[in-house]
């Protein structure tokens, strides 16, 4: 075989400098030290036409489509548009291979996923792209079967790419956490893999995303970028171990408590003693964290803990940024009944917004057209006081089933009370 | 191939992670009661039990080439127990039960050029997007800027003695893959798409496109004789939406295409509730190979939230406290027409009261 062709790359050459570890210097060393001619020739190729896009300051990728046998999605297909000038990267479709729920491997793992990335694609990986998924960036249509087949023999799937149920995500949660209050990777794979077919052939109006964070302070951000958000929260008091408080106080000063700590709280639950122990006002406290955070080893989430559920978040495109609302407070999670009702909600959010939302419009922008109430009524879920920052503001509305709905409140209220 | 020879996926789904967990976290799943940073990189976690798991973590390339990842699987066998986890901002975290692993550790890493930090009050690792490594509408690039970036911020990284965590997020289109963050460096289209409109018939689902623009700037029209689609150049945002479905509507350019930076996403519901990003600087040049004036407005920002913040505040609980005239005079930036929200919900943004600081 001929000598590999190369490319001049100054520009790229910039950010082999520094002391951050330079993703450059690794492409060049496929480039130049791999054994096989295959990756040279695509490492060199990549590098050829991203130095031309620094040049011309663009983006010289198209899509198109690519999947494996038996699924419609799970590959980012990628073609050069400049294949011509770099013509062994002309291919370059990433793979999304769903991680393991909290993203642990063992190291052997890692080599074999790297063993078998070598022999199909480029040697190119990323863990993890923003939604969550192993990014195998870079390979060949034919390359992302025989890549496909072969780890998906040992325990490896595609995740979703385009209108469909994307690949979740979790925090390191109950593994290795203090404030965890739930069962992150087990609710991710509950729901996620309830949906399997949905991840696969994508048939939604957009996408849908599950994330699970173990509490409040919702390290997986779902609460801004999850259609479905589940976080991880307690009921009762929080734990507070006395001792461990007047530890604090005498190590940090009851300055620095009062103003780290006391005054913090946004619902001035607090309140430092003359005795150096803390009194907690737990009917106002709203499980924001922040003192848990501050003082882990004195103060912790309570026993009797659930999942708070908010429904609705995405980024910016197409209305605007939104949140995810609140649409369960509370509910446990420690039967198969309730991890049941769980995926049960997602069935029903999930089928009615495949019924009801407009092309390439996520669940939160569907719900803003159409108002939470007829959201909420699709999904068979009753209203809650939780679900907002305050009532309506504006008289305009009509409001000739009142009696109805009080009654349905009240009886409500009964059927609680009765237990 | 033959249909019948191809093979049938085993629809899998998301593995457990179990298997690959430290044994000493399969032990105490559920369990831990609390944890210590004894130092920069480090932490300590105790379990009710009295077991520990001590994790280092370090940043890396993020786009890593085989060598890389066998070098990091490397010192996670022979320094560590082999288990490892990628946080979020797709920084490695090693996890060994014995606290005497914990230096070797660290020296192996830094010795193999990785950069052991990112733990509490630390900037923590940029997340970021694709670009033009392999995105098919990118405006910039991702992993050079956040590499050139990082160069400069290695420090914050390392020594964690911020005011409290700093996450910074880069997107290449204002899709904004990359999410929100403390601060934000993602790209800001200036210019409306120029049309190609000997393709656009061809290539483009027209409604889809009309339908896709958030302010109806887009409608059909005949152009030269051919079925295209035009722009409403005083509606248009600018923002890029219409090019995803119909490329030949080019919205990147190599002049206009700017950046812009925003501060004060916080996705925790610590202290208040969780608050998305706010523009506070644009037009900044789209300048590769190493980004030099979108850096320096960052550094500033963090010099001036490093020395203005009080212990536990975030960028936004700082801003909230000082309020944003004072935002604007400390860190010397301009306050615009264009810093004043016109889109649906503006009205929430203004200031309708006399609270007012001097």
């Amino acid at each position: 075989m001929a000598a590999k062709k190369m490319y001049d790359t100054p520009m790229l050459d910039e950010l082999e400098k520094g002391p951050w570890p330079s993703f450059i210097s690794g492409f060049k060393r496929l480039r130049d030290d791999h054994p096989d001619e295959r990756i040279n020739e695509m490492a060199s190729s990549l590098l050829g036409q991203l130095e031309h896009s620094y040049e011309t300051r663009k983006g010289y990728w198209k899509g198109g489509t690519v999947s494996v046998f038996g699924y419609g999605g799970g590959i980012i297909p990628r073609f050069s548009e400049v294949g011509d000038a770099f013509p062994a990267s002309r291919e370059f479709h990433t793979l999304r291979v769903q991680p393991p729920a909290g993203n642990y491997y063992t190291t052997d793992m890692l080599n074999q996923l790297g063993d078998s990335w070598e022999k199909h694609g480029s040697g190119l990986v990323t863990f993890h792209g923003q939604t969550g998924n192993i990014m195998f960036i870079g390979t060949t249509t034919n390359g992302t079967q025989h890549f496909f087949d072969e780890i998906n023999e040992y325990g490896w799937d595609l995740g979703g790419a385009g209108p469909c149920v994307r690949t979740a995500m979790s925090c390191v949660g109950s593994a290795r956490c203090e404030q965890s209050c739930a069962n992150e990777h087990g609710i991710q794979r509950w729901l996620v893999n309830n949906f399997t077919d949905d991840v696969h052939r994508p048939a939604l109006p957009y996408k849908f995303k599950f994330k699970v964070s173990g509490c409040p302070n919702d390290c997986v951000n779902a609460i801004e970028r999850a259609d479905f958000a589940v976080i991880g929260t307690w009921r009762d008091d929080m734990k507070v171990d006395q001792e461990e408080v007047k530890n604090f106080v005498k190590a940090k000063g009851r300055e620095y408590v009062i103003d780290n700590v006391v005054t913090r709280c946004p619902t001035q639950a607090l309140s430092l003693k003359d005795d150096d122990t803390l009194e907690v006002d737990n009917h106002n406290c709203v499980r924001c964290m922040h003192c848990l955070n501050v003082m882990n080893k004195a103060l912790s989430p309570g026993d009797d803990r659930g999942i708070t559920l908010l429904i609705g978040g995405k980024r910016t495109l197409k209305i605007g940024d939104l949140m995810g609302t609140v649409i369960v407070p509370f509910m446990k999670l420690e039967s198969e009944e309730d991890y049941e009702r769980l995926v049960e909600i997602a069935e029903e959010t999930i089928d009615f917004f495949a019924e009801n939302a407009l092309e390439h419009e996520r669940t939160g922008e569907m719900i803003e057209r159409i108002g939470l109430v007829n959201f909420l009524e699709g999904i068979g879920i009753e209203v809650d006081p939780h679900m907002v920052n305050n009532p309506r503001q504006s008289s305009y509305v009509r409001t000739d089933g009142w009696d109805e709905e009080a009654e349905k409140w009240f009886a409500r209220k009964a059927e609680e009370a009765a237990g | 191939m033959a249909y019948e020879d191809m093979r049938q996926p085993i629809e899998s789904g998301c593995p457990d992670g179990f298997q690959y967990m430290h044994p000493v976290m399969r032990k105490n799943f559920g369990l831990w009661k609390f944890h210590e940073h004894p130092k920069p990189g480090v932490l300590r976690h105790v379990a009710h039990s009295g077991d520990e798991i001590w994790t280092v973590k370090a940043g890396t390339q993020r786009i890593l080439d085989v060598y890389s990842l066998r070098k990091l699987t490397e010192i996670g066998e022979k320094y560590g127990d082999g288990y490892v986890r990628f946080t979020i901002r797709s920084n490695i975290e090693y996890m060994v039960s014995d606290a005497a692993k914990v230096d070797p550790l660290i020296t192996a890493l830094t010795d193999a050029g990785f950069i052991v930090g990112g733990t509490g009050n630390s900037v923590a690792m940029i997340s970021h997007t694709q670009g033009w490594l392999h995105c098919d509408i990118p405006g910039t690039d991702a992993s050079g800027v956040v590499k050139a970036m990082m160069d400069e911020l290695v420090d914050e990284f390392q020594n964690c003695n911020m005011p409290n965590r700093v996450h910074i997020t880069t997107s290449c289109c204002q899709i904004n893959c990359g999410g929100q963050g403390d601060i934000a460096i993602n790209v800001q289209h200036t210019k409306p798409p120029r049309i190609n409109h000997d393709l656009v018939a061809n290539v483009c689902e027209r409604p889809s496109v009309v339908a896709r623009c958030p302010v109806a700037a887009i409608r059909p029209a005949m152009v030269n004789g051919k079925a295209s689609l035009e722009v409403d150049e005083k509606k248009c945002i600018c923002c890029g939406a219409c090019f995803p479905p119909c490329p030949p509507m080019q919205i990147n350019d190599p002049e206009h295409t700017k950046l812009a930076i925003w501060v004060g996403g916080n996705h925790s519901n610590a202290r208040s509730k969780p608050t998305f990003q706010k523009l506070v600087a644009s037009g900044i040049p789209n300048n590769p190979p190493r980004w030099p004036e979108a850096t320096a407005l960052v550094k500033r920002i963090l010099k001036e939230y490093k020395e203005g913040a009080k212990d536990w505040e975030r960028i936004n609980d700082w801003i909230e406290r000082i309020g944003w005239p004072r935002f604007f005079e400390v860190t010397g930036l301009p306050f615009t027409k264009y810093h004043i929200d016109n889109w649906r919900g503006a009205r929430n943004s203004l200031n309708a009261s006399t609270h007012i600081r001097f």
